[in-house]
């Protein structure tokens, strides 16, 4: 009987390793393929699949996140798919961007921007593919 | 100019948590004539200095999650390397019109799953 029960725990502990390391895998592969979104995806499937706490979750996709960002920014750069004039404008203006954001957090509704950054991506989404 | 407007605007909405790649990346291309891989590699790029901004911080309050760090990080190399190759093979339509499939469920997602 506590074979049995042992054998369970086991069966289990793998499970939860498969599904850890499906979550990892995804991230990484859609991250490299669009430049973004691993976050998107590692997110809710932490809080979904691995029983991750929101607030944490969002911790732990960004330090997944960055080394995975780095080996893929390595790649595109071995394949010469950086315009590094352009990358410096944006990469100057999100680190102002990203503290007004940070300042600014608490004084508008998070639920009203989605709805209107998730239609804004429907519709450039439209605009991209006609 | 209208480059530096877009890229404040998508670090405000990544500083908000919403996301910024997914919304500078259309930006980039539907106002420039890049190709979808450069627009890519800009959002990966400018992501390495502000993240890293951010995980110092999350360190300090002890909000990683160190249990599953190491595996994710592991398995997300095998997958991060396998798309950057897929996505420097792929011509830049093929790739654009992926990312807009991408792009509009992530839309959906934003606006019908999430409750905050």
């Amino acid at each position: 009987m506590q074979n049995i029960i042992k054998e369970c725990g086991i069966i289990k502990n793998y499970r939860y390793l498969f599904k850890i390391l499906s979550v990892g895998l995804a991230a990484g592969f859609f991250n490299g393929l669009f430049g973004s979104g691993g976050g998107t995806i590692i997110v809710p499937a932490m809080v979904f699949l691995l029983d991750v706490k929101e607030q944490k979750a969002h911790a732990t996709a960004i330090a997944v996140i960055l080394p995975l960002s780095i080996i893929s920014s390595y790649i595109y750069f071995k394949h010469n798919l950086i315009d590094w004039r352009l990358t410096m404008n944006v990469v100057f203006g999100s680190m102002a961007g990203a503290y007004i954001g940070a300042k600014i957090l608490n004084k508008f509704s998070a639920g009203m921007l989605r709805k209107i950054f998730g239609a804004f991506m429907i519709l450039s989404a439209i605009r991209m593919v006609f | 100019m209208l480059i530096f407007i877009v890229s404040i605007l998508s670090g405000i909405i990544s500083g908000m948590g919403i996301g910024g790649g997914t919304i500078l990346i259309p930006v980039l291309i539907l106002t420039s004539g890049i190709s979808q891989q450069i627009a890519q590699s800009v959002n990966l790029i400018s992501f390495i200095p502000t993240a890293s901004i951010a995980l110092i911080t999350h360190i300090k309050n002890g909000n990683i999650e160190k249990k599953l760090l190491f595996k994710l990080i592991a398995a997300g190399i095998l997958g991060a390397v396998l798309g950057s190759i897929l996505a420097s093979y792929i011509s830049s339509a093929i790739l654009r019109k992926m990312f807009a499939i991408f792009l509009f469920c992530i839309g959906v997602y934003e606006i019908c799953c999430k409750k905050k």
